[in-house]
């Protein structure tokens, strides 16, 4: 499903050029559970962003969903990046001063969707994410799981082929955590792919395969062994999401 | 996204930050206010003078001597006594295009009524006075051809005059002897109000006939001015060529001299007078429309830090799927709203303002639909103008750096 062939990253700062990524070959398939890991500065934000389709390498092939994405225009990427691809980052991103509601209706806005049924989809997301409750809260009256919780409902919304997280756990307590893991775990069990940058060994265990970055290359790259399952709350999520996603 | 809901996006964001939206509006609701309000004095002013030029009469031609010129010395215009009756009469029955003609000469006269006096302006004419000035009476009668064969002493007084002379604009004087330089003439009527128009009251005056005023009070046969009333408007030009043609004739003058007698059309003082006020409804909407200038640019200054206050915002809608032209419709349609809403609210003030200037200040403005329309259209565009240099700007972001803005 995604195939990435000797991607090349070059930043340029005056006279200095920085490889953020020499020649990167990485492919995934579909139902994947992916953590990125490496020492900052290795290239994994970058990989996380080119695979996000929000920044195009310098040189290099991607292929998404058979889609060259290393030719695409900007508003292609928009595009693709609004059906294809839930992001998840560490610091939440939620609109301020707009409710849960309104926060996991925004992609929908953009996909065109009717506002009837951007509601109705927006609020079985949230009731997915055990945050049926919630759904006029805005960002600053919920915790941060909470708030993370909104930002999956959020990337679910348009029933995405992969779920892109940065960080997700970065600001959150182990408990939390673990029930962001525990969204993820059967959200890719649902069949839907995750890509999960950390750096956190603990986190990095709850998926199944693990790619090391080291100096904008893939140091190591294996399959987890005894891989944590997180406990949580089940997820609500109806068949309806998967039926659509597979007659896509 | 639909137009509505953008729509419904930028109101949203207008009123996350109520505060700052309405005094970014203040601009423009001042500048457009202003604009109308100008607009309307200056057409107020426009409507309120043509209306005393208008007052004056229609279709309304004047003639008078020219300046006399006695051993280098030059006189005042008018200050010659070169227009005699059979001039007069000679424009009656000559000219084609004139329809009414009423000759005058003036003075000024101290008038005794019992024991009260005044000192007022004497006007001799003839009976078409009051078609050619357009004064008809209020009581009593205007003075007829017959009054002005038998050199009749009667009188047709102003309503200030009557105040004058009686206590009281209302009073009966009609059938009174009244003395003006101590001829005695008797009152057959009073003129109809008409107001001043500048410094010259036409309430202040009496009107006796021509034949009296040039043998009793004046005591020369002399025309001081000759009021025509051309056919109709169309024929004002015809009218004034004629009369400068016949007066040339009679008065002898060869092709390379220059007119011996000056006049004017009614006409000519309206072109002039519309000048002044078109200068002035432009000099005010001019500083009126530099106030709506400053407004857009508070505007845009505004759509400026807000862009880079929601950058974050703007790094999250475009990872979501927010095409560039999305950002920029959103962020315009924010300026447009702003300056379209205070547009409006600048009309509302306008309407106040004018109709308080007509209450309190006893000017006439006057509102015109078209500066309204003109001001709502010019503050919509301003938001345009003003807003796509921001919106453009909030496009133009980077969703990666802009997610990274703290």
């Amino acid at each position: 499903m995604i195939k990435l062939t000797n991607i090349v990253k070059i930043y340029k700062t005056g006279d200095i050029e920085l490889r953020a990524l020499d020649g990167v070959d990485l492919s995934v398939d579909k139902g994947e559970f992916v953590a990125i890991m490496g020492p900052s500065g290795s290239g994994k934000s970058t990989a996380m962003n080119i695979l996000g389709c929000l920044d195009k390498a310098s040189a290099g092939e991607y292929f998404l969903d058979d889609l060259k994405i290393s030719e695409a225009s900007d508003n292609q990427l928009a595009e693709i990046r609004n059906r294809k691809i839930g992001f998840v980052f560490q610091s939440f991103n939620l609109l301020p001063r707009t409710s849960a509601l309104e926060n996991v209706e925004l992609p929908m806005l953009y996909s065109g969707v009717g506002a009837r049924e951007r509601k109705e989809k927006a609020l079985k997301a949230l009731s997915a994410v055990g945050l049926a409750d919630r759904v006029h809260h805005k960002p600053n009256e919920l915790s941060g799981g909470q708030q993370q919780r909104v930002a999956i409902a959020r990337s679910l919304v348009n029933n995405p082929l992969i779920i892109m997280a940065d960080e997700p756990t970065g600001n959150l307590d182990s408990k939390s955590s673990t029930e962001i893991m525990s969204i993820f775990q059967q959200l890719n069990e649902m069949g839907i792919s995750v890509i999960l940058v950390t750096h956190e060994p603990d986190i990095a265990k709850f998926s199944k395969r693990i790619v090391h970055f080291k100096d904008g290359l893939i140091d190591s790259d294996e399959i987890v062994r005894n891989r944590s399952i997180a406990q949580g709350a089940r997820l609500n999520l109806e068949l309806t999401n998967r039926v659509e996603a597979a007659g896509r | 996204m639909n137009f509505f809901e953008n729509i419904r996006v930028a109101f949203r964001g207008l009123k996350s930050n109520k505060l700052r939206s309405a005094l970014t509006m203040l601009g423009i609701i001042i500048g457009v206010g202003a604009v109308i309000v100008m607009v309307a004095i200056g057409q107020g002013a426009k409507a309120s003078v043509t209306n005393q030029i208008q007052g004056l009469g229609s279709n309304l031609i004047m003639v008078s001597p020219g300046r006399s010129n006695t051993g280098g010395v030059r006189g005042g215009a008018g200050s010659m006594s070169n227009i005699s009756m059979d001039d007069v009469s000679a424009i009656q029955t000559n000219a084609d295009a004139v329809q009414a003609v009423a000759p005058v000469a003036n003075t000024q006269a101290q008038v005794v009524l019992g024991s009260q006096n005044t000192a007022t302006q004497i006007i001799g004419t003839t009976p078409s006075y009051a078609q050619v000035r357009n004064q008809p009476v209020a009581m009593g009668r205007f003075i007829s051809d017959k009054d002005l064969k038998d050199n009749a002493k009667v009188a047709v007084v102003g309503t200030t005059v009557v105040q004058d002379l009686m206590g009281s604009a209302n009073a009966n004087i009609v059938g009174q002897i009244i003395k003006i330089n101590r001829v005695p003439f008797q009152v057959i009527g009073v003129l109809q109000s008409k107001g001043s128009s500048g410094a010259n009251n036409n309430d202040d005056q009496i009107i006796v006939p021509l034949t009296t005023a040039q043998t009793r009070l004046i005591g020369n046969k002399s025309v001081r001015t000759v009021y025509v009333e051309a056919k109709s408007s169309d024929q004002m030009n015809t009218a004034y060529v004629e009369i400068e043609q016949i007066l040339r004739h009679r008065h002898k003058l060869t092709s390379s001299a220059a007119d011996d007698f000056s006049i004017t059309s009614q006409t000519d003082i309206l072109s002039t007078a519309e000048g002044v006020t078109q200068s002035l409804t432009l000099l005010l909407s001019g500083i009126a429309a530099i106030s709506l200038l400053v407004g857009g640019i508070g505007i845009m200054n505004i759509m400026l830090v807000s862009v880079t206050e929601r950058t974050r915002e703007i790094g999250i809608r475009k990872a979501i799927g927010a095409k560039r032209r999305t950002i920029m419709f959103q962020f315009l349609i924010e300026a447009v709203v702003l300056s379209a809403l205070g547009g409006l609210l600048g009309i509302l003030f306008g309407f106040g303002g004018s109709s308080l200037l007509n209450r309190f200040a006893g000017m006439t403005s006057q509102m015109s639909a078209s500066s309204v329309v003109m001001a709502f259209i010019f503050s919509a565009a301003i938001g345009i103008i003003f807003g796509v240099f921001p919106a453009q700007k909030a496009s133009k972001l980077d969703p990666i750096e802009a997610l990274r803005y703290e």
